[in-house]
């Protein structure tokens, strides 16, 4: 059995920041294998070509494929094996890692270290139940894109967004500009999951309705969509369709934008604990799931907003990994859980494993709700509090963040606190 | 006088802005903002609003046809949307494509360029 002493599965942004940041931890790029089941690294950002990546990493704003040429160039410059059209088939929990490609066959490789980094994939209308018939021209707001950036085809000439999420809102426009109709955007909730500047950009700009608290209730068509009836949701009322509200609306195309899934049947198989709410891997502060020398990072380990966050976590991810291979790493005296209290839908990491000097820990986190003039806090279960932050405006669409200092980390090991709370106090104002 | 709405862009917050405009189109008042950089943005967003055009063109390469990403390497102005695409449908590219290389030069105004985002070598 070949071994190699780190494995990153996926070369998107999030494996190849890793590979960057092991070797530049002291790794020897030949000790490192980059497995990307694409024909060329760069994963998603190929597709999305619109502009608003790398604000924070690179201080610019680039499109999705310069974002990721920059990643690739880099690791070209430190010479990281990356392996294109190469399936991981499975994982264990003791790292081996069985995968096809062409050029090597069926082959199971061993590791010191496995990196995950397979990224998310779309949810689609299977998990949404839309009754109706099943023509073609139902496509996933990313598979559209994938069709019109990548292979050059446009997928169709009226269409119905489903999901207010930022890809539907980026399709919508990108559709809009190569000459099809949108109709209408439909979000079931009564906020927008998408930033605020993409609803302006995208849609007020070529004045596209964005139907707030409503919903596609029927797919229409026996080949191909003829229309789609969109109808208003209660709110009171399970968001239940409201009957004499539905509106008809002509079109060959739907596409849906309705939320992201990490990709974890790997990390599955191999019996690695995850998250319910992330629905990626449980992981501490370097981003080690419950297997020991198996780390997650990117949208494989919790959906993130802006791409330069994914960097900057396969950093971390990428930096422990070579730390554990070249013996650095510190031992761990004691773990401490965190949990997420009023407001606060999830946090990554979800524990902090404490070495005897501990470092500063940066807690990244969703709210549950969108909420004006807030405080958000981190604070132990006896309630002193370790960094706290003010904010005029949290949303969940945004990811919100806070640093633990290493000085209150020590406290907390001294003594001896069981547990950590992010959670947020509402300080006045309208919700 | 005309009154325009607009909701901020600058943070998440999506403060609702309110521009009033004299009758020669010179800004009169700007409500609702909540910081400088919102005000900043109202200001230019109803005087003279500008965008980054992204789209494809397509590309010969020795793999045949592919799509190159493209880009304006400044905004343009966003009622000139429509006739860049114009522009962009019209555009061939042949590889080698380097990153940042220019494709059309003076794209809609002076000193724009319309630039590859990827290499195809």
């Amino acid at each position: 059995m070949a071994e190699h002493k780190l494995i990153i599965i996926g070369g998107g942004p999030a494996g190849l920041s890793a590979a960057v940041a092991a070797v530049d931890a002291g790794l020897a790029p030949e000790d490192i294998l980059v497995l990307e089941r694409d024909s060329e690294p760069g994963g998603i950002l190929n597709q999305c070509i619109h502009a608003g990546f790398g604000l924070h990493r690179f201080g610019e704003e680039l499109t999705g494929p310069e974002y990721s040429g920059r990643y690739i160039a880099m690791a070209r410059e430190r010479r990281i094996p990356i392996l294109c059209n190469a399936m991981v088939l499975s994982l264990t929990d003791d790292r081996r890692v069985t995968f096809v490609s062409p050029e090597t066959g069926y082959t199971t490789v061993e590791a010191e270290a496995v990196i995950l980094a397979m990224g998310c994939r779309e949810r689609t209308r299977g998990a949404l139940s839309i009754p109706g018939t099943r023509p073609s021209g139902v496509y996933t707001a990313g598979c559209a894109q994938r069709y019109i950036n990548i292979e050059g085809y446009m997928p169709g000439h009226r269409v119905v967004i489903l999901g207010s999420g930022d890809i539907g809102l980026i399709m919508a426009r990108r559709m809009t500009l190569e000459g099809a109709k949108v109709l209408a955007v439909c979000e079931i909730m009564p906020y927008s999951g998408g930033l605020a500047r993409n609803i302006v950009q995208c849609l007020d700009d070529f004045g596209i309705p964005l139907k707030l608290s409503h919903t596609v209730v029927q797919i229409h068509g026996r080949d191909r969509v003829e229309g789609v009836t969109v109808a208003a949701v209660d709110e009171a009322n399970g968001r239940r369709p409201i009957p004499g509200t539905e509106e008809y609306f002509e079109c060959d195309t739907l596409l849906l934008s309705v939320g992201l899934i990490p990709e974890n049947e790997l990390t599955r198989g191999a019996g690695i604990d995850l998250d319910r709410m992330t629905n990626g891997a449980s992981v501490n502060q370097f981003r080690e799931t419950s297997a020991p020398g198996i780390y997650a990072c990117g949208n494989v380990l919790h959906v993130h907003d802006l791409v330069d966050y994914v960097s900057e976590e396969a950093d971390t991810a990428g930096r422990a990994a070579a730390a554990r291979i070249l013996g650095e790493s510190a031992p761990v005296v004691r773990s401490v859980k965190l949990s997420t209290g009023h407001g606060v839908r999830y946090t990554v990491p979800e524990r902090i494993d404490l070495a005897e000097e501990p470092e500063d820990v940066r807690i990244f986190f969703r709210v549950t709700d969108v909420y004006k003039k807030v405080q958000l806090v981190v604070e132990t279960e006896g309630g002193e509090v370790l960094v706290k932050k003010a904010k005029s405006a949290v949303a969940p669409g945004e990811m919100e963040s806070l640093t633990i200092p290493a000085a209150k980390l020590a406290g907390v090991l001294k003594s001896g606190e069981g547990g950590i709370i992010v959670k947020l106090n509402e300080t006045g104002g309208d919700k | 006088m005309t009154t325009k709405e607009l909701t901020c862009v600058v943070c998440p917050a999506g403060c609702r802005i309110t521009v009033t405009l004299n009758d020669k189109g010179d800004i009169e008042s700007i409500e609702g903002y909540t910081c400088l950089r919102g005000k900043t943005y109202a200001a230019n967003e109803v005087t003279h609003p500008v965008r980054t055009l992204t789209s494809t063109v397509t590309i010969e390469t020795a793999e045949g046809k592919k799509m190159l990403p493209v880009r304006t390497d400044a905004g343009i102005p966003r009622e000139r949307l429509f006739d860049a695409m114009k522009i962009v449908r019209a555009t061939r590219a042949k590889a080698p494509v380097h990153t940042g290389d220019i494709l059309v030069a003076d794209f809609i105004e002076p000193g724009t360029n319309l630039v590859a985002c990827k290499d195809f070598l």
